[in-house]
């Protein structure tokens, strides 16, 4: 303390910028909700609001990603092998991984990409990361919805089993946020990282049985077989698969999947909670 | 360094106010490539030469001051002699690398403008600055019309915030992050733009703020603008506080060194 300034304590001053404690930290996060679900309401209208067909490319766009890989995996690579209804496969596959590939690609970015409000305005930065997964969230549900609309169309029947897609999607929720809790901040530390990722999310794309089934490709590798089992995105799209479509035996419910993708979700976002706060005074430095 | 004998903490408490924010022997500095580039941008290559490109930036070099109540602080100094700096560490945006800054509640900086989006129309950005600015829903609705009347842009309210003309969007700027009660606000370089008219309608902001127990700290280039709001002025050169003190004084100090 140097001599000529007052005493801080004696006036009841703290100081500023120190990292709150996490509970206290929690809290503050929670008081700016109506601003992390704007923030993402905004951000998905400012994306779409140049284009002519305005929101409707939330479910245009993986309508035509379903239709380009039906197209190369169904027809040119036929790798359709032992799938019924490969086309419902696919598209299931396709639109629930669409959120994760999204919000991981985005969550990781999250801090990196808004320097200049992390370095002007003062808030809990975990509202950033909860934001931009929160906007690729609701960019999900009317996809889900479609899908249920083009299920029934397909002449499927709908189930009480749907229901469960609700708590499935929590769940999905709540791992893509511990996932980019993580991310954000190892690109702050890292900003290579934000070349690489991408590299990992392709690799998940095409490991997770997107368009082949797992079960009948790796049929003769016990190893494979095993570690899908335990790769929650696997897990994730074999569930909803399962609960969208209860006709077909392949598509039996594995309620194995069920612990296993509670003790991810709950794991990730917890180690991603205390990880990304750990880090809450770095976000906002220069160097 | 110090110029003023009358300077730094010593510095004339004629009642009993308390003091709301001290610095105290803040030092800050930032490692910098060579090339000017932040070390943190994500196109850089390279991971084991970072360490021999870095240049380390003494932004501040020991600043100690005390504010207190009422007070309206002019902040001064040439471009790049750390004022900016400073008050980033004030509202502890930028950690100091050694020192402290103490404050009674979190300065806040009137940097709202980063939370906005400009494809969005002038009503989407005011909802989303007030949030931004720690309002919540409810007040945002209470205090929209008030907003949008102090900016002066009800006939734009509906057009997309990048067709407004620089000085419609500082107003606008100005407007959200004046409208929460802010007991220590930062405002820095906010009232060079827009016409005289609205300067003086910020200005008048500012003496409500400081009127109502609040501090405010203004960094600006316009000497005009500093005298008719502050009532004590810090001179900051090269990191370091050359003054601290009655505005004429230091003004006139600081114009004789130029």
């Amino acid at each position: 303390m140097s001599s000529e300034v007052d005493d801080p304590q004696a006036y009841g001053l703290h100081r500023v910028g120190g990292r709150p404690p996490l509970l206290k930290y929690l809290r503050g996060v929670a008081q700016r909700r109506d601003f992390i679900v704007s923030l993402a309401k905004f951000r998905i209208e400012a994306e779409n609001q140049r284009h002519r067909l305005g929101m409707l490319w939330i479910v245009l766009k993986p309508i035509l990603e379903a239709a380009v890989f039906g197209l190369v995996f169904g027809t040119l690579m036929r790798s359709t092998r032992g799938v019924p209804d490969f086309i419902v496969f696919l598209i299931i596959g396709v639109f629930v991984f669409e959120f994760f590939s999204s919000s991981f690609g985005a969550g990781s970015k999250a801090i990196t990409n808004n320097q200049a409000l992390v370095q002007s305005l003062s808030f809990p930065r975990m509202s950033l990361p909860i934001s931009v997964v929160t906007q690729k969230f609701m960019q999900l549900v009317p996809t889900i919805v479609l899908l249920m609309v083009f299920l029934l169309a397909l002449g499927h029947k709908a189930s009480l089993n749907w229901f469960l897609m609700v708590p499935l999607l929590i769940l999905y929720y709540m791992f893509c946020l511990g996932l980019a809790f993580i991310t954000a901040r190892l690109t702050v530390h890292l900003p290579d990282l934000s070349n690489l990722l991408p590299f990992a999310s392709r690799f998940l794309f095409y490991t997770s049985g997107i368009f082949f089934s797992v079960d009948v490709r790796f049929a003769d590798t016990p190893l494979l077989l095993k570690y899908v089992e335990y790769q929650p995105l696997y897990a994730f799209l074999s569930l909803a698969r399962e609960l969208l479509l209860d006709s077909d035996p392949l598509y039996d419910v594995r309620t194995q999947f069920w612990p296993i993708l509670v003790c991810w979700s709950i794991g990730l976002l917890i180690v991603g909670t205390i990880f990304f706060w750990a880090a809450e005074e770095r976000y906002g430095r220069v160097d | 360094m110090v110029v003023s004998t009358e300077g730094t903490g010593k510095r004339a408490r004629p009642d009993s106010r308390l003091p709301v924010v001290i610095v105290d022997d803040l030092h800050v500095e930032y490692k910098v490539y060579a090339t000017g580039k932040r070390a943190t941008e994500a196109d850089r290559g390279g991971l084991l030469r970072r360490a021999k490109r870095t240049r380390t930036v003494h932004a501040l070099k020991g600043v100690s001051f005390t504010a207190y109540e009422n007070d309206s602080i002019g902040v001064i100094g040439s471009n790049g002699s750390g004022k900016s700096t400073l008050m980033r560490a004030i509202t502890g945006l930028t950690p100091s690398s050694s020192g402290a800054v103490y404050a009674v509640s979190r300065p806040s900086m009137l940097g709202v403008g980063a939370a906005l989006i400009k494809t969005l129309s002038g009503q989407r950005n005011v909802i989303l600055g007030g949030l931004a600015m720690g309002l919540s829903k409810r007040e945002v609705e209470e205090r929209y019309d008030e907003i949008v009347d102090f900016a002066g842009i009800r006939p734009f309210i509906d057009l997309p915030m990048r067709t407004y003309s620089s000085g419609m969007t500082a107003r606008l700027k100005f407007a959200i992050a004046t409208v929460r009660k802010h007991e220590i606000l930062i405002v820095d370089e906010a009232l060079a733009v827009g016409d005289r008219k609205f300067r003086k309608r910020s200005e008048q902001r500012i003496r409500e703020i400081r009127d109502n127990a609040g501090t405010v700290f203004l960094v600006s280039h316009s000497m005009q603008s500093i005298r008719d709001t502050c009532n004590r002025v810090i001179w900051i050169e090269k990191g370091e506080l050359m003054m601290d003190g009655d505005p004429d004084e230091v003004i006139s100090a600081y114009e004789a060194t130029r």
